[in-house]
């Protein structure tokens, strides 16, 4: 395959960036959109040209290390995977592909296509853990019966790899659908509910702080979510931040 | 107000909260108005009642007013934040890809109503005011159908009238389920309540055209 790929270049967080062309030959379809993106790196290496910053790690689709926004949308055209897990042959022989970092303003470059969403990481240190004194005195996990359909949304909102693609496609740069997959994991379990008020409350205060946009239900983050998390997750934030500031 | 513009989530509920009155407005709104295909006195006894009826004038009224400015300011002030919270654009953004035009852009629709409601408070409410307060005329419990049927006699009005009811529609059909998940509502009813909100959304923006239309056409 041959592709014409436009890709947003930026040397550092205060330089302003722009985007490139360049040409790629010897595309496999079978590689992934990072392979791809190591072949174009080498290539403009042999040619002196600094390679493109990307964010990558497991390439397994479980690390949430990876980002991109691909033809316009988070992790490009397919459903239910990150851009490590996309494949060429999604594309097409002479296609052009354009790549952006993901784009808000709690997510600033810092170079070409990599993004600081380290604002994730403190929302998630305001409020998305539980307090367990774990020093030998750890309880059996099976001790607390759980209803197989609580455990099961708690473990598929617990799928979230806070990789910020929900952030990423949203118009509004919201990040309600990461917040509410980290809150409704611990409110759907006995274990979560003696930090419940506080958890909601600081995380979404931590959000606010943050800077992200205002949810406006478009559903846009759903269906590009890798992991599929659900808008039933934002329904359950908002009830609990609801009765959080009714209990204070 | 310094309360509700503090969070993201209860800017939400607020949106929801006043969206919801204004529909459940819109419904009695109607439930009057179809009166007026069927029945000249019943319309005019409708008519009449809430004109004169001080608890609709005096208490309703004000908190549809500050009903209707608060939802259309808050809905611009959301919009503001939330192109800040963008910050630099997407040079291709595909939004049709996993969103529907009516959910991305309740902002256009949202300001088309408001340019109608200019044109419908010139039409009804301004008159009215000046009928009942300012000029302070002898009442009279027939009037309103002459009156309701005489702006419909134009064309132009007509026109405006559907065109405005076909951006209500749009309006409609994602704000009546969209301000139920707001408020946290999202469960096994969800699908049929979105149904509902599919036939409130259609069914009452259609019923006000057909009014329209209906006394244009009789008359």
């Amino acid at each position: 395959m041959k592709l014409k790929l436009k890709i947003w270049r930026q040397e550092n967080a205060a330089a302003k960036g722009s985007i490139q062309t360049y040409s790629l030959d010897g595309v496999s379809p079978d590689m992934s959109f990072l392979e791809m993106m190591d072949v174009l790196n080498e290539q403009l290496m042999e040619q002196g040209i600094d390679p493109v910053a990307f964010d990558h790690d497991c390439r397994e689709g479980i690390c949430g290390s990876c980002s991109m926004f691909i033809n316009g949308e988070a992790h490009g055209p397919d459903r239910l995977v990150t851009t490590c897990q996309l494949h060429m042959r999604k594309f097409k022989d002479g296609d052009t592909i354009h790549i952006e970092p993901f784009r808000a303003k709690p997510f600033p470059v810092i170079k070409d296509l990599v993004v600081d969403r380290t604002a994730f990481d403190r929302i998630q240190h305001a409020g998305g853990f539980v307090s367990v004194n774990t020093s030998g005195n750890t309880q059996d996990a099976n001790a607390i019966p759980i209803e197989k359909a609580d455990a099961d949304k708690a473990f598929d909102a617990a799928t979230c790899i806070g990789c910020g693609a929900c952030v990423a496609t949203c118009k509004n740069a919201s990040a309600m659908l990461f917040v509410s997959a980290k809150v409704s994991q611990y409110a759907l379990l006995p274990q979560g509910q003696v930090e419940a008020t506080d958890r909601v409350l600081n995380m979404v205060s931590q959000m606010d702080e943050e800077g992200f946009g205002n949810c406006t239900n478009t559903g846009a983050c759903e269906v590009e979510c890798p992991k599929g998390i659900s808008l039933e997750n934002i329904a359950r934030m908002n009830r609990e931040y609801l009765s959080a500031n009714v209990k204070g | 107000m310094g309360v509700l513009l503090s969070s993201t989530i209860l800017r939400k509920v607020a949106m929801a909260l006043s969206g919801l009155f204004l529909m459940l407005f819109l419904l009695q709104h109607f439930a009057i108005n179809i009166t007026s295909v069927f029945s000249e006195e019943i319309f005019n006894q409708f008519s009449h009642f809430m004109g004169i009826n001080p608890i609709v004038q005096f208490l309703l009224q004000p908190v549809l007013i500050f009903g209707v400015i608060f939802h259309f300011v808050m809905g611009f002030v959301l919009d503001i934040q939330n192109r800040r919270a963008r910050g630099t654009r997407y040079a291709v953004y595909k939004g049709n890809a996993n969103a529907s035009w009516v959910s991305r852009n309740m902002l256009i629709s949202g300001a088309t109503i408001l340019a109608f409601l200019a044109l419908h408070f010139y039409d009804f409410w301004v008159p009215e005011i000046n009928y009942k307060y300012i000029e302070v005329l002898p009442e009279d419990p027939n009037r309103y159908y002459e009156e309701l049927v005489h702006k419909f006699e134009d064309f132009t009005r007509v026109i405006l009238y559907v065109i405005s009811f076909f951006f209500l529609a749009l309006h409609l059909s994602h704000g009546f389920s969209s301000s139920f998940q707001s408020m946290g509502f999202n469960n096994k009813y969800t699908p049929v309540l979105k149904s509902i909100g599919k036939v409130y959304a259609i069914g009452i923006p259609a019923g006000f055209a057909f009014i329209a239309i209906f006394h244009f056409l009789n008359h």
